[in-house]
């Protein structure tokens, strides 16, 4: 007869443990949750795996939510408020708290967005939560608890211990990936109570270049450099992302020249970029433009001079003359679109 | 109006990064040390509303005596005065308490920072300060004017911008587009000999627990051998992005 072995010691813990609940905040923008969002509950499905907790999101004006039941998220906290349709980070951020409050959280994720890192570390101090942003990997440990975050502009990474009760996560983009798995995303209204200094800074107008994919957003990105003479020349970089559906960028040169305008320039002091595939044109490839691109998966380069310090930290390389190569690939990246589709 | 620049001592940009004592600290040998380019951005501002608005310009930096040249270097590029809080800058919240209590001591209009160090990347002191301080924040800023007691201060966000409205006190994080990179001082050799005599204060720090640490540092993988393409057969390179790398 079979004896039911008593519990391990690690499960006795978890059983005994009373289940709490992972926090995170899903980004939305016009009503529909950003992808983003799906990464940052894809990575709390899988924390919540290992400490045994169960998922809450909280939404704000999102119409969406029952897409986060594909990424693990148990319960959805549903805000609905016209004073919340511009974004405002002391009052998302109060928003986030009060969830996380009513929710007993002890780790709070979001997303390395703009907004999401403008409202972290107000939310951080609100919460007296220990902030990781950049956060690239699971924790390597829950106890103590520790995270493994990019640093020095992605030339390296630092492991990072929070110690406060309560731990602020920011997700680094791209880094997870999506997971899918199915849970309930029950509904929930969640009706916050805003505070009137909250709103103390107003906005006046948003400048939003509509029908272009973001540098943040892309998942390709198609960077021009020094390489291309003149900004008379950007047509085929543009021509090049939207086969791809790419996002344009450039080196900081370029943007310096005013070639390209500022909101373009990645790098160190720049944008970070951390799309699936980078495709370098006639960029040389110096230490702090290598720095701000690093995060991205894959790496091509095209440059006339072997000898450019990009070939080092690319993956695929083409050494050839821009004018000549671009117009080509473009050419075959068609004729691929087309029998692939 | 009273403006206080937060100021980081980093790595220079080219700086290569190594590690020491078993991969728990950064490495600063042979390292050149700078003005976080985010605050210098900011400063650089700053100097604009002093010579336009009579503005005076503080500057402060949490960090041990080493990092006074570049406090030196702040005050040669034009600031009237600098802060030094003298302790290890080893966590954010922590530097953000230190820079709270000098914000609040001073009584200051305006205070700027960049928007992220380009050391430990962690992008929090601004809003930690705004936070603990009640001030009004503006992050990524790229355009800032100041009229009377109100603040128009344009934030770049992914894949655009907006124009915000508010009163001072007001905490920027700060970056390239407050001023463009031609606009950066080099400090000039009267600058310099100024500077040696402006006031550096130091300040003992408050005792105030840290709530991250970073225990230990890692370089990344070193990465593979290139593969190249010849100009000839990109049909080669679509492919390898196909199949092989599986981006498109």
């Amino acid at each position: 007869m079979n004896t039911p072995l008593p519990p391990s010691r690690g499960e006795l813990l978890i059983l005994n443990k009373k289940t709490m609940s992972i926090l995170i905040y899903a980004e939305s923008e016009e009503g529909k949750l950003k992808k983003i969002a799906f990464e940052v509950a894809s990575y709390a499905r899988a924390l919540a795996g290992q400490t045994g907790d169960t998922v809450t999101a909280v939404a704000i004006n999102a119409e969406n939510t029952a897409e986060l039941g594909k990424y693990g998220v148990d319960k959805v906290l549903k805000v609905s408020d016209e004073k919340l349709s511009a974004f405002n980070a002391r009052a998302y951020a109060d928003v986030i708290k009060q969830a996380a409050d009513q929710e007993g959280s002890k780790v709070v994720l979001i997303s390395s967005s703009a907004n999401d890192k403008y409202l972290a570390p107000v939310l951080a101090v609100n919460l007296g939560a220990g902030y990781a942003s950049n956060v690239v990997a699971l924790p390597e440990s829950t106890d103590p608890f520790r995270v493994k975050r990019t640093a020095f502009t992605n030339k390296a990474f630092s492991i990072t211990e929070i110690s406060t009760d309560i731990k602020l996560l920011g997700l680094s983009k791209n880094s997870f990936g999506l997971k899918e798995s199915e849970a309930a995303a029950a509904e929930e209204a969640f009706s916050p109570s805003l505070n009137d200094d909250d709103f103390s800074i107003k906005t006046e107008s948003v400048d939003k270049t509509t029908g272009k994919v973001t540098i943040a957003d892309a998942e390709i990105v198609v960077s021009g450099g020094r390489g291309l003479k003149g900004p008379e020349n950007w047509g085929m970089i543009e021509e090049l992302a939207d086969v791809l559906g790419a996002a344009t960028a450039c080196s900081k040169p370029v943007s310096d020249m005013g070639w390209r305008p500022h909101s373009e320039h990645v790098g160190q002091t720049g944008k970070p970029v951390a799309s699936n595939l980078y495709v370098a044109v006639g960029i040389s490839g110096a230490i702090q433009h290598l720095a701000g691109i690093n995060a991205s998966k894959v790496k091509v380069v095209i440059n006339s001079d072997p000898e450019a310090p990009f070939f080092k930290a690319a993956d695929y390389g083409v050494v050839g003359d821009a004018f000549e190569v671009v117009p080509a690939l473009i050419e075959k990246l068609k004729e691929f679109k087309a029998q692939n589709s | 109006m009273k403006i206080l620049v937060c100021i980081s001592h980093v790595p220079d940009t080219t700086s290569k990064i190594n590690f020491a004592d078993g991969d728990t600290k950064f490495d600063t040998n042979g390292v050149q040390f700078v003005i976080n380019p985010n605050d210098e951005f900011g400063l650089t501002r700053a100097m604009w509303f002093k010579e336009k608005q009579g503005a005076t310009v503080s500057v402060v930096n949490v960090g041990g005596p080493e990092t006074e040249p570049t406090l030196r270097k702040a005050l040669a590029i034009g600031a009237d005065e600098a802060i030094r809080v003298n302790t290890e800058a080893t966590d954010g919240f922590f530097v953000a308490k230190q820079l709270a209590r000098v914000i609040e001591e001073g009584a200051y209009d305006l205070i700027i920072a960049g928007r992220e160090s380009i050391d430990y990347n962690g992008g929090m002191v601004p809003g930690m300060l705004a936070a603990l301080t009640g001030a009004n924040f503006v992050n990524t800023c790229i355009g800032l004017e100041v009229e009377g007691n109100e603040a128009t201060a344009i934030r770049e966000i992914d894949g655009g911008k907006e124009t915000v409205k508010c009163a001072l006190p007001l905490i920027i994080g700060g970056q390239k587009g407050l001023v463009e990179e031609s606009d950066l001082r080099i400090p000039n050799m009267r600058g310099i000999m100024m500077a040696r005599k402006k006031q550096l204060t130091v300040l003992e720090p408050a005792e105030v627990a840290g709530r991250t640490a970073a225990v230990k540092f890692e370089k990344p993988a070193p990465k593979g051998e290139v593969k190249l393409v010849s100009p000839d057969n990109l049909d080669e390179l679509v492919q390898l992005l196909h199949n092989e790398a599986k981006v498109i």
